[in-house]
């Protein structure tokens, strides 16, 4: 499950992410129970697992969308559950099960959009879609493209700025294998300057083929 | 790179807009929605002409009421929780997402309010009074508080399975100063009397509901994501 951290640099100040004993419950079910995980800069990790087991919660909790129960996390050097989060999340690139493309606009539309939100030139927006080779495509309203197209143009998204940090949620889902080649390009790309990804998928060999390492969550808890 | 406010809010809006100009909901089905509405009303009642003259005003407000909150809470449909999570991670200000989306429900549901008049003066034989030109602005305001405090019901009710029904029963009492306002402005004109003090209630009731959309954005967005 787990392979060698080849591209792990071995002295790094802080973690990217760091997770201790941190648990999250929804509507009072404890989704993740106890979990201990650790990012560092340069480094691509995998988690994998069955459906329900709570990476998407991991995710969501990483990216500070939902505060920690008990336990406690770091992520950017901001402290889970506090106000610190606020400053770091410009700096998070995330892509969820749902593209997140607006139908009634064009593909160009909508990545010009997310350029102009993060203070970078519109035509960065149409340059990542290039990237993903959907150049010739930014015309065409997000809801008359296929699902394939709208995953490579949310993942196109992640190409605008620079994150330091990519959480990706079931990055494959819908992509055929050409496409998803876009995904290991995505993952290269930010940990050759420094930053770090997470992807989550319940597909553990698809996972091995992007990341450094893989580890298992089940029923709320890590492997 | 951090962007301004103004700037922010701008681009919201254009979103909003443009997705409205591709849908066109608000011309092509929720106005001939409300004049078939306005239509219905007379065929309630004994239909004497001096009885529709006098329902006209209030039927207006009414349907204004009703199907601008249709009009509004179509735009705070368009974003789901993905899309919120998303703009967040830009960096986005949330009061500035407030503003640009209640400017851009309040450019679409003005017309929409000018536009509602014409088929309560012609189904009403409605006479209005002189200078109703002034009534133009307080239309305008009536429906910019309706677009932000639609703005806001949508925000607070983000993610709430019972949203459709309890983003209205949230709206419409807070619309109270805004229907009266701008019914007392009508009233205020038919009798010859000046209608600046409504107007005020109306700029008050404005001032107010964009002051709780900014200062509540933030704790709103938290909960939603």
């Amino acid at each position: 499950m787990t392979r060698p951290q080849a591209a792990r640099p071995s002295s790094t100040p802080a973690p990217l992410v760091e997770l201790v004993d941190l648990s999250v419950s929804l509507s009072g079910v404890p989704v993740l129970k106890g979990c201990h995980l650790t990012l560092h800069r340069g480094e691509s990790l995998g988690v994998a697992g069955p459906n329900g087991a709570g990476k998407s919660t991991l995710l969501a909790t990483v990216a500070a969308f939902i505060p920690p129960g008990e336990g406690s996390g770091e992520v950017l050097g901001a402290r889970l559950g506090t106000n610190q989060t606020l400053a770091i999340r410009s700096r998070i690139g995330w892509s969820g099960h749902i593209p997140a493309l607006y139908p009634d606009l064009t593909l160009g539309e909508n990545l010009a959009m997310t350029a102009q939100l993060t203070g970078h030139p519109a035509a960065e927006g149409l340059s990542a879609l290039d990237k993903v080779g959907l150049g010739a495509a930014k015309n065409i309203r997000a809801e008359r493209c296929s699902n394939g197209m709208r995953r490579r143009a949310d993942l196109a998204r992640l190409l605008i700025g620079r994150p330091h940090l990519v959480l990706l949620d079931e990055p494959d889902a819908g992509l055929d294998r050409d496409a998803a080649l876009i995904i290991g390009h995505l993952i290269r790309r930010t940990t050759s300057r420094g930053g770090g990804v997470l992807c989550v998928s319940h597909d553990a060999d698809r996972l091995g083929a992007w990341v450094d390492r893989v580890v298992e969550i089940r029923e709320g808890r890590m492997a | 790179m951090k962007v301004g406010f103004w700037r922010s809010a701008v681009i919201i809006a254009r979103r909003d807009l443009r997705v409205e100009m591709r849908s066109g909901e608000a011309v092509s089905v929720v106005f001939p929605f409300a004049v078939v509405a306005t239509w219905a009303a007379p065929l309630a009642t004994d239909a004497s002409p001096a009885l529709l003259r006098d329902l006209a005003a209030p039927v207006y407000w009414l349907i204004l009421l009703l199907f601008g909150m249709m009009i509004v809470f179509r735009q705070t449909a368009l974003e789901t929780s993905t899309h919120r999570r998303v703009l967040a991670l830009t960096g986005l200000d949330p009061a500035a997402r407030f503003a640009g989306r209640a400017a851009a429900s309040a450019l679409i549901l003005t017309p929409v309010a000018g536009a509602l008049v014409v088929p309560v003066i012609v189904l009403y034989d409605y006479r209005p009074p002189s200078g109703s030109w002034l009534m133009a602005p307080v239309i305008a305001l009536a429906a910019t508080g309706l677009a932000m405090l639609g703005a806001l019901a949508g925000d607070a009710t983000s993610g709430m399975r019972a949203r459709t029904a309890l983003a209205p029963l949230l709206m419409a009492p807070l619309a109270t100063p805004l229907l009266m306002g701008a019914s007392q402005a009508l009233e205020s004109l038919i009798s010859e009397r000046s209608i600046i003090s409504w107007v005020l209630v109306l700029v008050i009731a404005n001032l107010g509901l964009a002051a709780a959309g900014v200062i509540s954005a933030r704790a709103l967005e938290e909960i939603a994501l």
